[in-house]
């Protein structure tokens, strides 16, 4: 019975929970009920992953509407590979929550907070899952929205601004989304992706065509945050509350790019998109130069906060980068790498999360020395650093050598180089903050600060250690992701067994 | 053209808010303007589900099942919307019973020389030219008339489905507005304005400061 119903399981819990947290109304119960959905989901999530890696793609079609009249739900590779880390990242960031939440969110609103917080997640979780194209633009806003109430939950009053810029921004970026949709609707009359797909053939060559998917990617790229659409971005992490911010960074804008690829592989083909029209070469370009700028902004920021959201936006220039590609290798490299930044970032927040707890700031001025007061979470920032930079034996390097040696493989040996340089560029913002913790004189505040409670440290050191076991051992994420990825090329059917 | 009137009217609703949005520094003129450019996409989804010659996909007696096998593989689906936009189609050749074509060709010419920066403007002329075209393409009105014999001349027939899709976009519309709306009224209180060039200076003035 449960097995059955495993892929609408995934989705309603979290979203009969949320209104249930607010009628309850009640702090004390908020949490546990919380982190039971958060830690079930994930259950769920890895249940479904087994299946799919032992039977193959599963359909769900709810109501039990066949295909193209009704919403289904589909899990193949890709889906289950997404669900899984945004799930479990979103499960750990729960179990951290408390501490920095208590400090840093109003008591009163708490119950709030959490509610909002499993909107968000089964927002993005039904993105991933829906094979209904309308259905994600629903999921999309669900996530956004809530996503836009959370960032306003921060403590400074720029918070609401940076969440009224961020709603503004990402509705107009929804809303072409929704023109897109529309006007497939309006040329195949159906709004199931794979429907759809198969019915596009119809009218290649046509205006409308091209239309609706010039509309869909842009508003995707808005909420991916490619440059140069990525203004929203630094503000919004930098002003959220820390566990809002770990969580957005490490989920939110990865699951567009999922959306994005299934727009790309799965409705309009690769041909479509990377030879009739030179997406490829777009996407090549504005990455590379997403990379370059924004890690060099990254250099110059003085909050720690906001030196991480500049370098988010350069990662998701490495996951277009691997998705331009649109050979085995590079798309593997883009959908690992979304998975290994997820690690690395939601870890790397985590830690500036228990710093904000104890320093009461995000200012490399006042992380000064903290190395010597906080030697557990200062070594958190220089293992999950190391693995932002790409060293071996770190996720970052596995995603980066893939889409090293796939980028030589289809001879675009110039992107090889640029990305290697970029590198450096990682490295310096990643040894500034380092030298800063590690070799300088204590701050006023970092002199006297104690280290992070366990509650946030183990929670922090699992995804940090995770981000070293993945980058050693890549039996699952690299074996799932090529999988993936060769399904979604037409390389392989969608059976079992890696 | 004036036949496609509708597609104009989104148009400008959709240019005029993208502008509001884009021009003006009141918080709350931005999204009066984020509003009106939703709600043209409400229109430009119902527009399309209104087809003149139309009818509801219902299987009639005597001409269900045979007609329903013929069509690209499930069948169903293309009955389901079939009707639909090709009645449009069908409709468009009728009204311009010599110049039939010719009314896909103006709309694509007209494109062609509209240096119009306004990707969105093309957009819907594309769009309704396209499905013109496409349909014309696929020769659906045969289609049709398997699975229809009567084609409703003249009665205007809503295909529900945009309209529920619409249904869903108002709440996620109103949603947004209601989040936004708080948001500016929090804005307010904190800094006593909802002008943002003055927000913007008051926040520089906090740097310089600290």
């Amino acid at each position: 019975m449960i097995e059955q119903n495993l892929p609408v399981l995934i989705i309603v819990l979290p979203l009969i929970a949320a209104p249930l947290l607010v009628l309850l109304g009640s702090r004390h119960l908020a949490l546990p009920v919380s982190l039971a959905v958060c830690w079930s989901v994930f259950a769920v999530a890895v249940a479904m992953m087994a299946r799919v890696m032992e039977s193959g793609t599963i359909t769900y079609e709810l109501g039990g509407w066949p295909s193209p009249y009704g919403i289904v739900y589909v899990v193949d590779y890709l889906s289950a590979f997404m669900m899984l880390f945004v799930s479990g990242l979103g499960a750990i960031v729960m179990t951290y929550a408390p501490p920095s939440i208590n400090r840093e969110i109003p008591l009163s609103k708490h119950y709030l907070f959490y509610a909002t917080y499993l909107l968000c997640l089964t927002g993005l979780l039904g993105m991933c899952i829906t094979g209904d194209l309308f259905n994600v633009f629903v999921f999309l806003e669900i996530s956004s929205l809530s996503s836009y109430a959370l960032i306003s939950l921060g403590k400074t009053r720029r918070a609401p601004l940076a969440s009224l810029h961020y709603l503004i921004v990402g509705t107009i970026g929804a809303t072409f989304f929704l023109i897109g949709i529309g006007l497939l609707y309006q040329m195949t009359g159906t709004l199931n992706m794979a429907d759809i797909a198969s019915r596009l053939h119809a009218v290649d060559g046509s205006r409308t065509k091209l239309v609706a998917f010039a509309f869909m990617t842009v508003g995707l790229c808005i909420k991916m945050a490619v440059f140069p659409l990525h203004t929203w971005l630094p503000n919004a992490y930098t002003y959220a509350p820390s566990v809002v911010t770990c969580f957005i960074a490490a989920t939110a804008t990865k699951v567009s790019v999922y959306a994005f690829i299934r727009l790309v592989y799965g409705i309009f083909t690769p041909e479509f998109a990377f030879e009739s029209l030179p997406l490829d070469q777009a996407l090549m370009i504005f990455s590379l130069i997403g990379i370059f700028v924004a890690s060099a902004a990254a250099i110059y920021q003085t909050n720690i906060k906001r030196l991480l959201a500049y370098s988010s936006v350069a990662q998701i220039g490495y996951m277009l980068l691997g998705v331009s590609m649109a050979n085995v290798g590079g798309l593997s490299a883009g959908i690992v790498h979304m998975f290994n930044h997820a690690l690395i970032k939601g870890g790397l927040f985590m830690v500036v999360g228990c710093f904000v707890l104890r320093i009461g700031s995000c200012k490399l001025d006042d992380l000064r020395g903290a190395g010597k007061t906080m030697p557990l979470t200062s070594f958190a920032w220089a293992i999950g650093g190391l693995g932002l930079i790409g060293v071996p034996m770190t996720a970052g390097f596995i995603s980066k050598w893939m889409l090293l040696t796939s980028a030589l493989e289809v001879n675009v040996w110039p992107v090889a180089i640029l990305m290697l340089l970029s590198s450096l560029l990682a490295v310096v913002y990643v040894w500034r903050v380092v030298e800063t913790l590690y070799f300088s004189e204590p701050s006023e505040k970092a002199a006297v600060a104690t280290e992070a409670p366990w509650l946030m440290i183990i929670p922090t050191y699992i995804v940090i250690a995770a981000t070293v076991v993945f980058g050693c051992w890549t039996v699952y994420s690299n074996g799932i992701a090529v999988k993936a990825a060769k399904i979604l090329l037409g390389i392989v059917e969608t059976g079992a067994t890696l | 053209m004036i036949g496609l009137y509708n597609y104009w009217i989104v148009i400008f609703l959709m240019m005029t808010g993208f502008y509001i949005v884009i021009a003006r520094e009141n918080l709350i003129k931005t999204i009066i303007g984020l509003n009106i450019f939703q709600t043209s996409v409400f229109l430009l989804y119902i527009t399309m589900g209104k087809v003149t010659g139309g009818t509801a996909p219902i299987i009639q007696p005597g001409n269900g099942g045979e007609s329903h096998g013929d069509g690209h593989g499930g069948g169903h689906g293309d009955d389901h919307h079939g009707p639909g936009e090709h009645g449009e189609t069908l409709d468009h050749a009728k009204e311009h019973a010599d110049s039939g074509a010719s009314t896909v060709d103006h709309l694509v010419r007209s494109v062609g020389h509209n240096d119009d920066p306004a990707t969105a403007t093309d957009t819907v002329q594309h769009a309704v030219g396209h499905a013109t075209e496409n349909a014309a393409g696929i020769d659906v009105a045969s289609v049709v008339d398997a699975a229809h014999p009567t084609v409703y001349h003249g009665v205007s027939y809503s295909n529900p489905l945009p309209s529920v899709l619409m249904l869903t976009a108002i709440v996620v519309g109103i949603a947004t507005t209601a989040l936004a709306l708080a948001l500016i009224v929090r804005i307010r209180e904190e800094y006593g304005t909802i002008e943002e060039d003055e927000i913007l200076l008051i926040d520089q003035e906090d740097e310089e400061v600290s």
